[in-house]
C-alpha cells in the first residue's frame, strides 16, 4: 500500500472539517477525491502530505508517519500546492533548477521536465507572467523534477479555461507511468470520470462512498437519458416503444429514459429519429445526488 | 550546500530584479548622502550678520588687534535709522541690530535661531569685556586659544556617513526581511519549502546571509562614493563597522520579522517596517545630532538599536576610539535581535488565516 489512511479528523472550532475519513491508495494508483468546495479535500491531503496535524486518526505513506516533519520520507513525494508557489521575480527555469536544487537533481533534468509539460518556449518569462494553464503546469513539472513516488495534486486545473483543462488531463494522465502513484483532489465530476481509477467522494468532511467511477455509477443502477427532437417523435409514440420506461416532453426534446438504451436506440433508427439525439448515462453527479439527496454545487 | 546556495541565489536575484527595494536601500539614501556631504559640506561657521545704527564708540576704540577679530567675526551692514534696522533683523536678513546710547551698546537680537542669539550675545559681551579691559590699562593675565579635538582634516562628511549607512541598513534589512517572509508565507511557498528536504536552518540562514550581504554592499557604495567623490577619510578603526553593521542587520531583520508576523499582507509589513524604521532614524541621529534633546527623548533613543549602531560606527570611524569601543554596541543589537526575534516566532502563524 502506498497510503494508507485511518480515521483521519480535523476539527477547527465547531466546525469537523475532516470527520472519520478512511481510505487506502495502492502503489501505481490514480486516486481521487471528489467533492464540492469546502467538503475537506484540502485539509485531508495536507493531513496526508504531513503538512497538518490530526487531531485523530492515522496516516502511514510509503509505510512511514508524515508528522513530525519526516525528512527522510520528502524525497519520495511530490507535491503541488493549490497556490503557485514560487519564488519572486524568477524565471520558469530558474524556478525548476531552484527546486531541483531541493533534491539535489542535476539541472538537466529539470529542463527536461519543462519540456515534458510543454514550457520550453516560456522557460524564460517571469512566472508573474505565466497565464493559470502555464502556472500549473510549471507547477506540476517542480513537483516531479525529483521523481517521487507518489505526487499530490491539490485541484491542478481549479481556475483554467476548458480548453487548457483538456490538455492538462493529457499530462495528468502520463504522470501515471512507471508506477507512479497519483492522489488528485477535485471538485469537477467529469475530471475524476477522465482520469480517476478509484474516486472517493467526500462531503461535509466525511468520505461517502468510495470505488471507481464506472462502479460507482453502475451502482446507482440508474437509466440512461435518451433526448429526442420532438417533431421527429412524438411523446405517445415514444411511450409505445418497448424497453422504454419513461417519455416526457420538456419544450425542448422529448426526453426518453431506459435501462436498455441499445434496444431503444435500433428502435429510434429504424424510426428515422436519430437526427439531433443525445444520450447522457448517469454520472457522478447523479451518484453525488443519489448520496446526498442535494444538488451537487460546485 | 546545494539548497542553501539555490535559495540564497533565488533571493538575491529576487532583491536585485525589484525596483522598489533597490531604491529604497541603494538610490535613496546615496541621495540624503550626496545631499548632506555634498551640498552642506562646508568647514567654517558663517559670520554673524549686523546692522550698525550710527556709530559706536565701543568699536572705535577698540585695539587694532580686537578691531580685525570684530570685522572677522561680524559681517557689517550700516543703516541709520533705528526702527528699519529692527525691522530687518525682525524679517530674518539680519541677526542682531547694535546702536550706541551713550556708553551703553545696545544690541537688538532675534530669538528665532537660539544658537546663533546665544553666539550673537556672548560675542558681544566679550567685545565689550575686552574694551573694559583694554581701557582699564592693565595687560590681560589669562588668554584662550581653542583647538578642535577631532583630526582637522575632517569634513562634515565624515560626521554624516555613518548615520546615514545606519539608516540605509536598517531600512533594507528591515523591508527585506518583512516583506519576504510575508510574500513566502502568501504564496505558500513557506508550505512548499517545508515539503522539500530542505532543513529549515538553511532558509532561514539563506535569507539572513543575503541580507548581511546586501548591508556590506552599501557599506562598500557609502564608503566608495564618500571616499572618491566627498573626501571621506577612513580613521581610527574603521573596520569595526563590519561587525556593527553585522549585528544592527541582524537587529533590523528582527524589527522585519515582527513587522512580517503582526501583519496580515505584503503591504502592511512594509508600511509597518517604515513606520517603525524612519521614525527610529530620527530619533537615533542618523539625519542630525541629537545632543540638545531633551532628556526624555534621549532615554527613547537610547532603546533603538540604530541610535547604538550610529554610536558605534561613528565611535569606531570618527571618534578614532579602539575596536572595544564597538563591543558594547555589539553585544545590545544581538541582544535587541534575540529578544524582537523569540517574540516574532511565538507570533508567527505558518500560513495566513
Amino acid at each position: 500500500m502506498a497510503i494508507e489512511v485511518l480515521g483521519l479528523q480535523k476539527r477547527y472550532g465547531d466546525l469537523m472539517a475532516v470527520d472519520d475519513v478512511s481510505f487506502t491508495v495502492r502503489e501505481g494508483e490514480f486516486f481521487g477525491i471528489l467533492g464540492p468546495n469546502g467538503a475537506g479535500k484540502t485539509t485531508t491531503l495536507e493531513m496526508v502530505e504531513g503538512l497538518r496535524r490530526p487531531d485523530a486518526g492515522e496516516v502511514r505513506l510509503l509505510g512511514e508517519p508524515t508528522w513530525p516533519r519526516n525528512p527522510r520520507l520528502l524525497p519520495r513525494i511530490g507535491v503541488q500546492l493549490q497556490a503557485s508557489a514560487f519564488f519572486e521575480r524568477l524565471t520558469a527555469r530558474e524556478q525548476i533548477h531552484t527546486f531541483a536544487a531541493l533534491y539535489d537533481v542535476p539541472g538537466a533534468r529539470a529542463d527536461e521536465w519543462l519540456e515534458r509539460v510543454g514550457l520550453t518556449e516560456k522557460a524564460g518569462s517571469r512566472t508573474e507572467k505565466l497565464s493559470g494553464g502555464q502556472l500549473q503546469r510549471l507547477a506540476i513539472a517542480c513537483a516531479l523534477v525529483h521523481d517521487p513516488e507518489v505526487v499530490f495534486l491539490d485541484e491542478p486545473t481549479a481556475a483554467i479555461d476548458p480548453q487548457a483543462r483538456r490538455n492538462l488531463w493529457d499530462l495528468l494522465r502520463s504522470l501515471n507511468d512507471a508506477g507512479r502513484t497519483v492522489v488528485l483532489t477535485t471538485h469537477y465530476m467529469d475530471e475524476a470520470e477522465a482520469l480517476c481509477d478509484r474516486v472517493a467522494i467526500m462531503d461535509r468532511g466525511r468520505v461517502l462512498q468510495l470505488d471507481s467511477p464506472a462502479a460507482l455509477v453502475r451502482g446507482l443502477d440508474a437509466p440512461v437519458r435518451i433526448f429526442v427532437a420532438p417533431r421527429l417523435l412524438p411523446v405517445e409514440a415514444a411511450l409505445r416503444i418497448p424497453g422504454v420506461d419513461g417519455a416526457v416532453d420538456d419544450d425542448a426534446a422529448v426526453v426518453v429514459t431506459t435501462r436498455v438504451p441499445s434496444t431503444v436506440l435500433a428502435r429510434l433508427a429504424e424510426l428515422d429519429a436519430l437526427e439531433g439525439l443525445q444520450v447522457k448515462a448517469a454520472t457522478l453527479e447523479d451518484v453525488f445526488l443519489n448520496l446526498t439527496g442535494r444538488e451537487y454545487r460546485a | 550546500m546545494r539548497s542553501f546556495r539555490a535559495i540564497a541565489l533565488a533571493i538575491v536575484k529576487g532583491f536585485l530584479r525589484d525596483k522598489m527595494s533597490l531604491f529604497f536601500a541603494v538610490v535613496f539614501p546615496l541621495m540624503f548622502l550626496v545631499l548632506f556631504g555634498g551640498v552642506f559640506n562646508y568647514e567654517s561657521s558663517p559670520k554673524i550678520e549686523l546692522v550698525q545704527v550710527g556709530r559706536l564708540s565701543l568699536v572705535d576704540e577698540l585695539p587694532d588687534g580686537a578691531k580685525e577679530a570684530f570685522r572677522q567675526t561680524f559681517d557689517v551692514t550700516r543703516d541709520d535709522d533705528l526702527a528699519a534696522a529692527v525691522t530687518t533683523v525682525r524679517k530674518g536678513d539680519a541677526d542682531v541690530a547694535v546702536e550706541m546710547r551713550g556708553d551703553t551698546l545696545v544690541a537688538h537680537y532675534t530669538q528665532t535661531d537660539q544658537v546663533k542669539a546665544a553666539v550673537t550675545q556672548g560675542t558681544l559681551a566679550a567685545f565689550v569685556d575686552g574694551a573694559n579691559q583694554a581701557l582699564a590699562g592693565t595687560p590681560p593675565r589669562f588668554s584662550l586659544t581653542t583647538e578642535r579635538v577631532e583630526d582637522k582634516s575632517l569634513k562634515t562628511i565624515q560626521f554624516v556617513t555613518p548615520g546615514l549607512l545606519g539608516w540605509a541598513v536598517a531600512m533594507s534589512a528591515a523591508f527585506g526581511a518583512a516583506a519576504t517572509l510575508q510574500g513566502w508565507r502568501n504564496s505558500k511557498l513557506l508550505r512548499r519549502l517545508q515539503l522539500s528536504p530542505v532543513p529549515v536552518g538553511s532558509v532561514v540562514g539563506a535569507r539572513v546571509v543575503v541580507t548581511v550581504l546586501i548591508a556590506l554592499g552599501q557599506m562598500a557604495l557609502f564608503v566608495g562614493l564618500g571616499m572618491s567623490a566627498f573626501g571621506l577619510r577612513l580613521t581610527g578603526s574603521w573596520w569595526m563597522a563590519v561587525p556593527l553593521l553585522v549585528a544592527g542587520t541582524l537587529s533590523f531583520m528582527s524589527l522585519g520579522l515582527l513587522a512580517g508576523a503582526l501583519a496580515k499582507t505584503q503591504e502592511g509589513a512594509v508600511n509597518l517596517a517604515n513606520f517603525l524604521v524612519l521614525p527610529m532614524a530620527f530619533l537615533s541621529g542618523s539625519f542630525f545630532p541629537l545632543d540638545g534633546a531633551p532628556s526624555w527623548l534621549q532615554v527613547v533613543s537610547g532603546l533603538l538599536p540604530l541610535r547604538h549602531l550610529n554610536d558605534g560606527m561613528l565611535d569606531v570611524m570618527v571618534r578614532g576610539q579602539g575596536p572595544s569601543a564597538a563591543f558594547l554596541p555589539i553585544g545590545i543589537l544581538l541582544g535587541f535581535a534575540v529578544v524582537v526575534t523569540l517574540v516574532a516566532v511565538r507570533l508567527f502563524r505558518w500560513e495566513a488565516d
